[in-house]
């Protein structure tokens, strides 16, 4: 390797300019790969996505879920995405922006959900997440909650668990804790 | 040679691999002091990281003859790091490490030029890590890896033949540390394999449920995490966590220890909830010195060709008295980062449009509904509805101007290909050549940046 060092040194002092330009900054494997995912989503009506940063910065968009189905038929929710440049390695981080009473979502934005980070896999993509977000809002489960009123609540008097989703959705309320 | 005490050579061990022929040696290999002392004149190389490992291989590269060195550390030295980052004392404690490493190691060794800087890698420009013949990685992240592995595979470039075209490799060895658990590898990007092609080997990342946090707790990690991740937020709202402020780590570690009360849980300990915040694991002395004497002594083999290298991984385990191994692991041929890619030939004339149109009778690709990024441009995108309305109007658009009117430049199209009549998802590197610019008029060229 030394004769090779020794050429490109000399090659520097003749020529400043590299006929071949200075090497342009390349995207993160990990941008390449959320690309890979976001360009093949196949979203139902109910999900849509949007990417306040523009075209250009995928790793950080935004989700809004609309459930068509369950207790939380007819409201809007929010979630906002952020992926790391090592992804698929590590999972995207995940908060849900609106103020609702799940068991599973507590009041600070923080979501319980398995695939977000015990049980991600690389092999996991952002369809995934997106699945396993819409399925928190039609199966809610009151097992391990981070929100633990309403969870008893689930669990003990699903009728008034109902009427208490109804209420927060329509801004009024406690929301427990 | 009889030699009396005051006349024995500084580079007398140096001289055993360099003066003489072996049987291990490398290609091209040309035994001489004008080898040894062209190391010193010609080869430079860059260390990154001025921590433990970088201040072990900062003293082996000087001791093993190489005189323009330049290190790269955005830390300062703080206290815990006095036990193994032997080049810092107490009065240093503050200083930038970069800065006090290279004073010390030229202090000892002259004739050696160490250049410090005190920043991050991802500060430097591109340029500067083109002018080093070696790369000498003493990290500690993932991240930091991957960013400089696509910096160094950037400017490796293929030939027709997709061959990776030897004076545009720049070598890289990569040391790590954990504990007792050590390795060090060689990456020649286009010859060994990158750093991508092998993430695979990292094992998942610990993270708990956050409703084991939340309510079941059982071990004194699980206090820790959830002052860290649940607790903080609640009372902090909207203040990022930052985990070298002393105040902060203090708030973490006295809630945690709140919560492991509350659940009756023993072990919560101020330098454990450091370990579980920062992710640290002790660090070794021993450990360091082993990993990075390997590493000093493969960039010696590879500026000399006195032996053929490592190859290309070696594993290190003194756990239980001491283990290491080397395995020689493969390239990905179809990795994103140090892959030759497809090479696609193209008019300067064709648009966006009728380029993803060709992509489904490409014979190597025949690729469909194609997604199309340059350099963090997303040119097209297929999905979801936002972005293909966002990104139309580029479909009857030139390529060659979308592109930046350059003529040989890296894409990366996504969509879907078929095999053995299953239809599946891919994501694939090209080689465009523009034809007709600068004088590029045939199949001998190399792949841009």
């Amino acid at each position: 390797m030394i004769k090779l060092f020794k050429v490109k040194e000399k090659q520097r002092e003749l020529a400043e300019n590299a006929s071949g330009g200075v090497p342009v900054k390349k995207q993160s494997a990990g941008e390449l790969r959320l690309h890979k995912d976001i360009s093949e989503l196949n979203l139902a009506e109910s999900c849509t996505m949007s990417f306040p940063n523009g075209k250009d910065d995928l790793m950080n968009f935004e989700v809004s879920i609309r459930p068509d189905e369950g207790f939380y038929l007819g409201g809007t929710f929010l979630f906002s995405f952020q992926v790391s440049p090592i992804y698929p390695h590590e999972a995207p981080k995940v908060k849900c922006k609106t103020k609702l009473y799940h068991p599973n979502i507590d009041l600070e934005g923080n979501v319980c959900l398995n695939i977000l980070r015990e049980d991600w896999k690389p092999v996991l993509n952002i369809n995934t997440v997106i699945y396993g977000l819409y399925h928190l809002f039609t199966e809610p489960n009151s097992e391990d909650p981070l929100n633990h009123d309403a969870a008893a609540v689930l669990r003990d008097n699903p009728k008034m668990f109902e009427a208490n989703v109804r209420r927060a959705m329509a801004g009024g309320v406690e929301l427990g804790h | 040679m009889a030699e009396t005490p005051a006349q024995l050579s500084r580079s007398r061990d140096l001289d055993k691999l360099l003066l003489r022929p072996g049987n291990l040696i490398g290609a091209n290999f040309e035994p001489g002091e004008e080898l040894r002392d062209d190391i010193g004149k010609y080869a430079k190389v860059l260390v990154l990281g001025a921590g433990g490992l970088g201040c072990e291989l900062l003293k082996d590269l000087a001791l093993s003859g190489f005189q323009n060195l330049e290190v790269i550390d955005m830390d300062r030295i703080e206290v815990t790091n006095l036990n193994r980052q032997f080049l810092f004392r107490f009065e240093d404690v503050g200083k930038p490490k970069a800065e006090v490493a290279a004073k010390r190691v030229m202090e000892r060794v002259s004739g050696v030029n160490i250049k410090p800087h005190y920043c991050r890698i991802e500060d430097k420009e591109l340029d500067f890590y083109s002018d080093f013949s070696i790369i000498v990685l003493g990290l500690d992240s993932i991240e930091a890896r991957s960013y400089i592995n696509a910096v160094a595979c950037s400017f490796l470039e293929y030939d027709s033949d997709d061959n990776a075209r030897e004076e545009t490799i720049k070598p890289m060895v990569d040391g790590g540390t954990e504990g007792f658990k050590g390795h060090a590898r060689i990456i020649l990007p286009g010859v060994t394999p990158c750093f991508e092609c092998t993430i695979w080997l990292f094992p998942p990342q610990v993270k708990f449920p956050l409703c084991t946090l939340a309510e079941t707790p059982r071990t004194a990690a699980h206090c820790i995490e959830y002052a860290h991740l649940i607790k903080w937020d609640e009372v902090h709202s909207g203040k990022a966590f930052d985990p070298d402020e002393a105040e902060h780590m203090k708030w973490v570690y006295n809630e945690a220890v709140k919560r492991a009360v509350l659940f009756g849980i023993p072990g919560v300990t101020f330098s454990l909830t450091q370990g579980v915040v920062k992710n640290i694991i002790p660090a070794i002395a021993s450990t360091n010195a082993i990993i990075s004497a390997a590493c000093a002594l493969e960039t010696l083999k590879l500026a000399s060709g006195c032996s053929k290298t490592l190859s290309n991984y070696l594993t290190y385990n003194g756990a239980e008295g001491l283990h290491t191994k080397v395995t020689e692991f493969v390239r990905d041929k179809d990795c994103l980062v140090c892959g030759p890619g497809v090479l696609i030939e193209l008019e300067t004339s064709i648009t966006l449009q009728k380029f993803i149109d060709l992509l489904e009778e490409h014979p190597k690709l025949l690729l469909s509904k194609a997604s199309v990024t340059h350099q963090g441009n997303n040119l097209y995108m297929q999905a979801p509805p936002v972005l293909e309305e966002m990104t139309r109007s580029n479909l009857n658009q030139v390529l060659f101007d979308l592109m930046g009117k350059t003529a040989k430049s890296i894409l990366h199209v996504t969509g879907t290909t078929s095999k053995n009549d299953k239809k599946f998802s891919t994501l694939r590197k090209l080689r465009v050549v523009f034809k007709g610019v600068d004088g590029v008029t045939d199949m001998d060229t190399a792949g841009g940046a």
